[in-house]
């Protein structure tokens, strides 16, 4: 193990780390009365429903068949009866098919849960997608698609997300603290599948101990099988965002993703712990993925801490159920500082990707007023993808599309880093947003006048 | 419940644009001070009409315009202190006003505002006011002795330090160092500069690219090219002796004039120089090179303020040439 922790990316922001609840241990919340599941959980087209009102379902009775290419089935987290099904509107504002389970408190596993078989790869990856898995690090990509690259493009090697850069989650960490071995279980099925020769996980210096588990854990392995099983631990240095998979991927391997190429175009593979946790536990277990471990933060609770949940519980009975507020919040995060989104109701149920509920009092809910751009050039040092916010800004304000590709908009990973350090305090990532919204609008404007101009040009051509 | 809901990032940094405005003033007051020391309760004098008249044309004049009131982000009175600092003590207190006035007005105000100004305010102003006052601006004293006395407004003007190189009168560098000589407010004491210099770099507020790349130019300009201009260097460079006064004349043209004050507090302006670090160097480089140009060829002794405000003109280009490329952005895929 290098003794220098490694940082390699330029730019980045020292948020506070405010990692309050690192050392409490995860709790198990139970007797939500109902759940909420989505039929979109994932990055993908919707699950098709596949119960009815009325209907009984277990805890892991698939309620959505996933029968798109993309799409990764949802099943029940709770056992009880099936009351609605309904649209309602997501946390992101899109309208999405949801099934409204009631509880019958009993919590009986389904009897078709049972620990899978696995042969082959095709085995691999359809248990992958029978699991209902996606990336639980936030992006809710599915992850039998990603296990499953093109049979030229397959990685070389595995880097283990463990970095977990957002202030105030540390349900990553406390995965780690808890279910070790389960992580190193589910990276060693995915080198063993996918002949993955090396693996890396890349861990934050302000973690010793996830450091020191880890070593620890690999050398009980060591211990068992006589042999290495090639998984490293790194250390990196604390910055936002070291977890972001382009910087993760440049920081421990060198390669530079290009800008619109996925991580395995440089043969690699970058995934959470946490998802590589469900994976060992699910090859013990067989229970799909119902439960979700969630940082819950913020001045306005009364007991911070980590919590186990069933996926599609209500913010608000989560909140409630983990100790409710001692003041009326102001703000509700889904997600981290950096990156979550304000919530402007509480009655969402919670999807599979989400990993923290952040409730902020009074104290921390501050919206400081925008000033003028004072080109102090804070937002280009700090933007780890080496643009130009302050310029993008400018751009979308003047609503000139050719002067957004210009500063390359496309290219922003939306780290929110621009906007922390600006001291003017410009909503640059928002402004950059809606950048890409107005670039996506004139690419189609321009492709759509050169499908017209080539049809006239048949016509013209066909007709002379 | 009532629920804020604003775009992520939901966590900001502590610094504002009052805080890093602040620190500049903090930074500037050593030498401020320092001035005042050397040139007596006049600089105090020139020092307040400065500061207040740009606040109060700062708030006139955004009234006038009806846009907000922007007196508390303390640009006005940087840019105040900075114009004080560049003035000679003995300026007729009105000629402080116009400038403050076109500083403000004419320079920041009516280009937006804060931001919007394609040259630094204070910068504009003193070149204003060289022109429209060339005598007043280039009448210089050494400091009259007792601090308390006003005399300095009569006192015998003196030559600046970089016109009397090589003359009978040439200060040591020590006395350059520590302020003791001819010059403007601000300009004289460069230990009292450079201790507010690393305060800021120190804050983060600045950082050294401009200054370095600046004073570093024009350090190796003024070593390999300044002794080919007889006017000011009479050394033979085949003795040890003529090496040291060419060391020396080094030494003696970084000390002098207003180049300190303008590599580390006003070349830096945010606003007017360019954003990223190539630029930045490009920007400094630039000022160096024009710097040595003015002082050694051109007909005017000081060259620092002329320098920057071209360069300043110059910075949307230099932010054009040097906009990178993104991160994994290879040579095949760029685009245009
Ligand atoms: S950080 Fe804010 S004030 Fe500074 S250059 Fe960027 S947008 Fe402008
Ligand atoms: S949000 Fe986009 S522009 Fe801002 S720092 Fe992150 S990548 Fe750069």
């Amino acid at each position: 193990m290098p003794l220098r922790s490694i940082h390699a990316f330029t730019g980045g922001v020292h948020p506070l780390g405010n990692k309050n609840t690192d050392v409490l241990p995860s709790i198990h919340l139970h007797g939500f009365r109902e759940v909420e599941l989505l039929m979109q959980q994932h990055i993908g087209p919707p699950c098709t429903c596949v119960v009815h009102p009325g209907d009984h379902v277990d805890v892991g009775t698939m309620v959505g068949r996933a029968d798109k290419p993309m799409a990764v089935p949802v099943h029940s987290s709770i056992s009880g009866t099936v009351k609605e099904v309904h649209y309602v509107v997501s946390a992101n504002g899109a309208p999405v098919e949801a099934v409204r389970i009631e509880s019958d408190l009993k919590h009986t596993i389904s009897p078709f849960c049972r620990p899978p078989k696995v042969e082959s790869f095709e085995d691999f990856i359809q248990m992958i997608r029978d699991s209902g898995l996606v990336g639980l690090g936030g992006a809710a990509f599915p992850t039998y698609i990603k296990l499953n690259p093109p049979k030229n493009k397959m990685p070389d090697t595995l880097i283990v997300n463990a970095a977990e850069c957002e202030p105030y989650i540390t349900a990553d960490y406390r995965q780690i603290c808890e279910h070790p071995d389960d992580i190193i279980d589910g990276i060693l099925c995915v080198m063993k599948w996918l002949e993955i020769p090396t693996t890396i996980i890349g861990v934050e210096d302000n973690k010793p101990l996830v450091t020191r588990i880890f070593s620890h854990e690999i050398k009980k392995r060591v211990f068992k099988t006589g042999r290495h099983p090639d998984i490293e631990v790194r250390t990196l240095k604390t910055i936002y965002p070291q977890g972001a998979e382009k910087m993760l991927i440049y920081t421990l391997t060198g390669r530079k993703v290009p800008p619109g190429k996925l991580p395995i175009d440089v043969h690699t593979l970058v995934m959470n712990v946490s998802t590589l946790r469900f994976i060992g536990l699910y090859l013990k277990e067989g229970v799909p993925l119902t439960r979700k471990r969630m940082t819950l933060d913020g001045s306005a609770l009364n007991t911070p801490g980590n919590f186990i949940v069933p996926i599609g519980a209500r913010i608000q009975d989560i909140i409630e159920a983990a100790g409710g507020t001692r003041e009326e919040p102001k703000k509700i995060i889904m997600g981290g500082a950096m990156m979550g989104v304000a919530l402007d109701r509480i009655d969402h149920g919670i999807i599979k990707a989400n990993n923290a509920i952040l409730v902020f009092g009074s104290e921390e809910t501050t919206l400081p007023p925008e000033s003028p751009c004072i080109r102090c050039g804070r937002c280009v040092a700090s933007c780890p993808m080496d643009l130009i916010p302050c310029g993008i800004d400018k751009a979308t304000r003047l609503r000139d599309p050719q002067m957004l590709e210009k500063y390359h908009v496309m290219d922003c990973i939306e780290c929110g880093c621009c906007t922390y350090a600006c001291p003017s305090k410009r909503f640059l990532t928002q402004s950059i947003k809606n950048g890409k919204i107005m670039v996506r609008a004139e690419r189609a404007r321009i492709q759509q006048e050169q499908k017209l101009l080539a049809e006239s040009e048949q016509k013209g051509g066909s007709s002379s | 419940m009532k629920l804020q809901v604003s775009h992520s990032p939901h966590v900001r940094d502590k610094a504002t644009t009052q805080s890093i405005m602040l620190d500049v003033i903090i930074a500037l007051l050593p030498a401020t001070f320092a001035g005042w020391y050397y040139f007596g309760i006049r600089a105090v004098l020139v020092t307040l009409v400065s500061v207040v008249s740009c606040l109060i044309f700062e708030y006139i004049s955004r009234r006038v315009m009806k846009r907000n009131n922007t007196l508390y982000d303390l640009s006005a009175a940087v840019t105040g202190l900075l114009l004080a600092m560049n003035l000679p003590v003995t300026i007729p207190i009105y000629m402080v006003v116009i400038g403050a006035c076109f500083a403000i007005v004419v320079v920041k105000q009516m280009f937006g505002g804060i931001g919007n100004n394609f040259v630094n305010p204070a910068i504009a102003a003193r070149i204003f006011l060289v022109i429209a006052f060339p005598k007043a601006m280039t009448s210089w004293t050494i400091h009259s002795g007792a601090w308390y006395s006003f005399k300095s407004v009569d006192a015998v003007s003196s030559a600046t330090p970089l016109t009397s190189l090589g003359a009978s009168n040439e200060p040591s560098l020590w006395s350059l160092f520590i302020g003791d000589k001819a010059g403007c407010i601000g300009e004289v004491c460069i230990l009292a500069l450079l201790i507010g210099a690393l305060y800021l770099m120190f804050r983060h507020v600045i950082r050294p690219w401009i200054p370095a790349a600046f004073i570093g130019t024009f350090f190796i300009l003024v070593f390999f090219f300044g002794h080919t201009n007889v006017l000011h260097f009479t050394g033979d460079l085949t003795t040890s002796s003529g090496w040291e006064m060419l060391f020396h004349e080094c030494l003696y043209m970084l000390l002098s004039g207003g180049l300190i004050l303008g590599a580390f507090f006003m070349a830096t302006d945010y606003v007017t120089s360019p954003l990223t670090v190539k630029g930045k160097l490009i920007f400094g480089a630039g000022c160096g090179i024009l710097t040595f140009l003015i002082r050694y060829y051109g007909n005017m002794a000081e060259g620092v303020s002329f320098s920057i405000l071209l360069m300043n003109i110059l910075t949307p280009h230099i932010d054009e040439w040097t906009m990178g490329k993104p991160f994994g952005e290879v040579k095949e895929n760029a685009k245009a």
